[in-house]
C-alpha cells in the first residue's frame, strides 16, 4: 500500500516554490523550518536580555549600598551613577518577567520547536497556512520591538509587573515613572503578541488535523506533536481573552474609559477622572489567561521530554494514552484554577475553596505524567546524552517546583506565602527552569536535524552539570527566604527589616551569576557546532518519528518529493526490527517486503 | 521530483475558519461577560436606549447571508458531474454575480448603518468614555465592525478567485469566506441581544 499521484487533487496548484532571494529565503520566509529557527533566535535574544536584567536586580539585592557596575553608563537616565532606585528596580522586574514569560517561555518551546518539528512529524510539507505562519513570527517580532522600545522613552519601561495590575497600569503617568508611554507600549506589545500567537495556534491545529501523512492516525502522532496541538488549544482560548483585556486597558489609558478604574481613586494626591471600573476585572481577565499560560510554557516541555525519553531509554514510553489523556485533563483544568492567583484579592473563603480544589486536582494528572516518565526511565538502558541529562533534570525541577505548589494552592497557607520569595522560587522552578530544561533538551536533540551538524557532547554535559547546580543554588534558597517572610518585589532590605536575609541574598546572587556564566558554554557550543560540528547523520539518536526519516537538515519540502506513509506508532522501541532495537514510523509492516512498501516518489 | 510545496487541502481552510470562529467567540465572550459582571456590580450603571437603526441593520446583515447563499447555490460545488470546474461554469453563466453584488452592497449598508447609530448616539452626548455602558457599546460594535471588514475582504478575495482562478480553489475559498460571514451575522445577533438587555 502506498501513496500515489492519483490520490492528490486533480489539479494541485503549488503553495510556493523554493525562494530565490535572500529576503524570501531568510527574512520573510514562508518555510516553517526557517520560521521555527527565527522564533528560536528571537527566544535566544530575549532570554539573554531577560537574564541580563535579572543580574542587575540580583546585584542590587546583594549589595544595596553599592552602585551596580556599568549600569550608570548603560542607563544614565534611570540609574545615574549605577544607583538602582526602587522605581527602576520595579521597571527591571517588570521587563524581566514580561520578556521571559512571553518572548522566551512561550515562543521557544511552542512556536520555535513546534514550527520546525510539527509539520515534519505529521508528514506535511509545510504548515497549513504558510503566510499566516510568517505573519505570526513577524507580528511577534514587532511585539518584542515595541516592548523593548519602552527602554528608550523618556520615563522608561513600566513598573507594574508582568501582570500589569490595574489601576496602577491604567491611570497613566500619575502612578509612577514608566506608567506613561512605557506602560502604553507594554499594552500594545502584549496585544500584538496575542495576535501572533493566535495565528500560530490556528496553524498548529489545522496542520495537525488536516495535513497528516497517510497512515498518521491520531494514535500514531508523536508525543511532542500531541503536546504542541494541546498547547495550541490552550493558547487559542487564553490569548483570545488576554487580547480583549489589553484592548480595554489601552482604552482606559488613551481614550478616557473606565473599565478597570474605580470612582474616586486618588493617585499621587489627585482624584482620577474615572468612574465605574473594577481593578478586579483586570485580574480575572489576566489570570484567566495567566494560569493557562503556565501550561503553554510547560506542556511543550512535556511533549519534548516524552519524545526524547523513549529514544534515550531504548524502551517504549509507559502508558502513552494515559500521557495524552493527562495532558488533555491539564488543559481543561487549567481554565478552572485562575482564582488561586487571587486568594489575596478579597475573595470569599468559599470562592477561594472553589479555586483551591481544582488546583489540587490538577496535580494528579501532572503527578501521573511524572510517574510515567520515571516508569519509562526505570530499568532502561539509558543512553546518557546531553539531551537525556536535560530530560532527567526536567523531571527533577518540575517535581521540585510542583511540590511547593501544594502549599500555595491552599488559601490559608498562600495568605502568608503569596507576597514572599517562596512564590518566586516556586514559579521559577516549575515554569521557568523546567521549561528552559525542555528547551535545552529539545535543542541538543533536534540541533542535528536543524543544522545538519552534531553538538559537542562534552561541552553539553558540562553545561548541564553547571546549570543544574546553578538553578538549585539560585532558586532553592528562595523558599527559605519566603518561609522567613522575606517579601518579594522590594528593591532592598534595609537594616531594620529582613537584614538577616542579606547573606542568603548574596549567595543567591553569586549563584545566579554562576548560572548565567554557565550559559556561555551553551552559546559557545551552539556557535562552534553550527560552524564546525561533525556532520550529522539522518537519524543520530536512532529515533522513530518522521523527522528522522528525512535528511539532516530536511530539504525545502521536507521529504524530497515523496509523501511519507506511516505504518507504526512513535513508541516502537525495545523491539527487534530491521534497523536494530527500534522501528521507525515509516518502516514497512513486518509482513510486507521492505522495498515495495517504502514511500513512493511523487512526480 | 517536485520540490514545490503542495496546496493545503480544502479541509484545512474549513478547519482554519472554525478555529478562528472559536477564538473570536472566546474573545467576545470575554468582553460580554466583563460587561455583564460590571453591570451587576455598579449600582449607578447608566442605561441608554439603543438606536433603532441597529435592529434594521440586523435584518440587513441576515439578508446578506441569505443572498450570499443564493449566489453560492448558483455557483455550485467545486466540480460538476463532468468534472468541469465551478469557476469555469460560473464564468459562463454569471447568474450568481447579481446575488454576490447584492451581498456586498448589503454589507456596506450594514457598516453605514452602524456608523449612523454611532452618529446618533454621539449627537445625544453619549460617547465612548461617557459611562461604562457606553464604553462597552462602542467597543463591542466597533470590534464587530472590524471583524466584519475582515469578512468583507475575504468575500472580495473570493470574488477575485472566482473570476480568475481555475480548479476547486475558488469554491473552497468562497465556502470558507461564507462560513465566516454567517458567523458574523450570528455574532451580531448575540451582541444585539446582550446590548439590548444590559446597555
Amino acid at each position: 500500500m502506498s501513496a500515489s499521484i492519483t490520490e492528490l487533487p486533480p489539479t494541485a496548484p503549488h503553495h510556493h516554490v523554493p525562494p530565490e532571494s535572500f529576503l524570501r529565503k531568510y527574512v520573510f520566509s514562508l518555510d516553517h523550518k526557517v520560521i521555527g529557527k527565527q522564533y528560536l533566535g528571537l527566544g535566544l535574544i530575549a532570554v539573554c536580555t531577560g537574564m541580563f536584567l535579572s543580574w542587575i536586580m540580583r546585584y542590587h539585592l546583594a549589595f544595596p549600598d553599592k552602585a551596580v557596575p556599568l549600569i550608570g553608563w548603560i542607563a544614565p537616565t534611570f540609574a545615574a551613577g549605577g544607583v538602582i532606585t526602587p522605581e527602576f528596580y520595579l521597571q527591571l522586574m517588570t521587563m524581566h518577567g514580561t520578556i521571559m514569560v512571553f518572548f522566551v517561555l512561550t515562543t521557544a518551546p511552542f512556536a520555535g520547536f513546534g514550527n520546525f518539528v510539527l509539520p515534519i512529524q505529521v508528514g506535511a510539507e509545510d504548515m497549513a497556512f504558510p503566510r499566516f505562519n510568517m505573519m505570526s513570527f513577524w507580528v511577534t517580532f514587532v511585539a518584542f520591538a515595541v516592548l523593548v522600545a519602552a527602554f528608550f522613552v523618556p520615563d522608561g519601561p513600566p513598573l507594574s509587573g508582568w501582570t500589569a495590575y490595574a489601576p496602577l497600569s491604567a491611570v497613566g503617568k500619575a502612578s509612577g515613572p514608566g506608567e506613561g508611554l512605557g506602560q502604553t507600549l507594554w499594552v500594545i506589545s502584549i496585544g500584538i503578541f496575542c495576535i501572533g500567537q493566535l495565528l500560530g495556534s490556528l496553524n498548529f491545529i489545522a496542520t495537525t488535523l488536516d495535513l497528516r501523512a497517510k497512515g498518521m492516525t491520531l494514535a500514531r502522532l508523536p508525543y511532542s506533536t500531541w503536546a504542541w496541538f494541546i498547547t495550541s488549544m490552550i493558547g487559542l482560548i487564553a490569548f483570545s481573552v488576554l487580547l480583549p483585556a489589553c484592548v480595554l486597558l489601552l482604552l482606559d489609558r488613551v481614550a478616557g474609559t473606565s473599565f478597570f478604574i474605580p470612582a474616586g481613586l486618588v493617585v499621587s494626591d489627585a482624584v482620577q477622572p474615572h468612574s465605574g471600573g473594577s481593578p478586579l476585572l483586570w485580574q480575572h481577565l489576566f489570570w484567566f489567561f495567566g494560569h493557562p499560560e503556565v501550561y503553554i510554557a510547560i506542556v511543550p516541555g512535556f511533549g519534548i521530554i516524552s519524545t526524547i525519553l523513549p529514544a534515550v531509554c531504548r524502551k517504549p514510553h509507559l502508558g502513552p494514552r494515559v500521557l495524552i489523556g493527562c495532558q488533555l485533563a491539564i488543559a481543561g483544568l487549567s481554565y478552572m484554577v485562575w482564582g488561586h492567583h487571587m486568594f489575596l484579592s478579597g475573595m470569599s473563603p468559599a470562592s477561594a475553596t472553589l479555586f483551591s480544589v481544582p488546583t489540587l486536582i490538577i496535580t494528579i494528572p501532572a503527578a501521573i505524567i511524572t510517574l510515567l516518565w520515571l516508569g519509562t526511565i526505570y530499568g532502561s538502558k539509558l543512553r546518557l546524552s546531553t539531551a537525556a541529562l536535560f530530560c532527567l533534570g526536567f523531571v527533577s525541577v518540575f517535581v521540585t517546583g510542583g511540590l511547593s505548589g501544594f502549599f500555595l494552592s491552599q488559601p490559608s497557607i498562600d495568605t502568608y506565602l503569596h507576597g514572599t520569595y517562596f512564590v518566586v522560587g516556586h514559579f521559577h522552578f516549575v515554569m521557568g527552569v523546567a521549561a528552559m530544561f525542555g528547551i535545552f533538551a529539545g535543542t541538543y536533540f533536534w540541533f542535528p536535524k536543524m543544522f545538519g551538524r552534531m553538538m559537542n557532547e562534552t561541552l553539553g554535559k558540562w553545561h548541564f552539570a553547571l546549570t543544574f547546580i546553578g538553578v538549585y543554588a539560585t532558586f532553592m534558597p528562595m523558599h527559605w527566604l519566603g518561609l522567613e517572610g522575606n517579601i518579594r518585589r522590594y528593591s532592598s532590605f534595609p537594616s531594620d527589616y529582613m537584614h538577616g536575609s542579606l547573606p542568603l541574598h548574596r549567595f543567591i546572587t553569586f549563584s545566579a551569576l554562576f548560572l548565567g556564566a554557565a550559559q556561555l558554554i551553551f552559546l559557545v557550543n551552539l556557535l562552534w557546532s553550527r560552524l564546525r560540528g561533525p556532520v550529522a547523520p539522518d537519524n543520530p539518536w536512532e529515533a522513530t518519528t518522521l523527522e528522522w526519516s528525512t535528511t539532516s537538515p530536511p530539504p525545502f519540502d521536507n521529504f524530497g518529493g515523496v509523501h511519507p506513509v506511516v505504518y507504526h506508532g512513535p513508541n516502537e522501541y525495545g523491539v527487534s526490527g530491521p534497523r536494530g532495537d527500534y522501528v521507525m514510523q515509516t518502516d514497512p509492516p513486518m509482513a510486507a517486503t521492505p522495498v515495495a512498501a517504502t514511500p513512493v516518489a511523487v512526480t | 521530483m517536485s520540490i514545490a510545496k503542495g496546496m493545503a487541502p480544502s479541509s484545512a481552510a474549513r478547519t482554519g475558519v472554525w478555529v478562528g470562529i472559536g477564538a473570536i467567540t472566546m474573545s467576545f465572550a470575554a468582553y460580554t461577560s466583563a460587561m455583564v459582571v460590571r453591570h451587576g456590580s455598579i449600582p449607578e450603571w447608566q442605561h441608554f436606549t439603543l438606536p433603532p437603526i441597529l435592529y434594521w441593520n440586523s435584518l440587513v446583515l441576515v439578508a446578506s447571508s441569505v443572498t450570499l447563499e443564493l449566489a453560492r447555490q448558483r455557483i455550485g460545488g467545486p466540480f460538476d458531474r463532468l468534472g468541469h470546474s465551478a469557476s469555469l461554469l460560473a464564468a459562463k453563466s454569471r447568474a450568481w454575480l447579481p446575488w454576490y453584488g447584492v451581498t456586498l452592497a448589503l454589507s456596506f449598508a450594514f457598516l453605514a448603518g452602524q456608523y449612523l447609530a454611532w452618529k446618533r448616539l454621539s449627537g445625544e452626548g453619549v460617547y465612548l468614555a461617557t459611562s461604562p455602558s457606553s464604553s462597552f457599546f462602542y467597543v463591542l460594535t466597533a470590534l464587530h465592525a472590524l471583524h466584519l471588514l475582515g469578512g468583507l475582504a475575504a468575500l472580495v478575495y473570493a470574488l477575485r478567485c472566482l473570476r480568475s482562478d481555475d480548479g476547486p480553489r475558488p469554491v473552497n475559498v468562497l465556502a470558507a469566506a461564507a462560513l465566516y460571514w454567517h458567523f458574523m451575522a450570528v455574532l451580531w445577533i448575540y451582541l444585539l441581544v446582550v446590548l439590548a438587555l444590559w446597555v
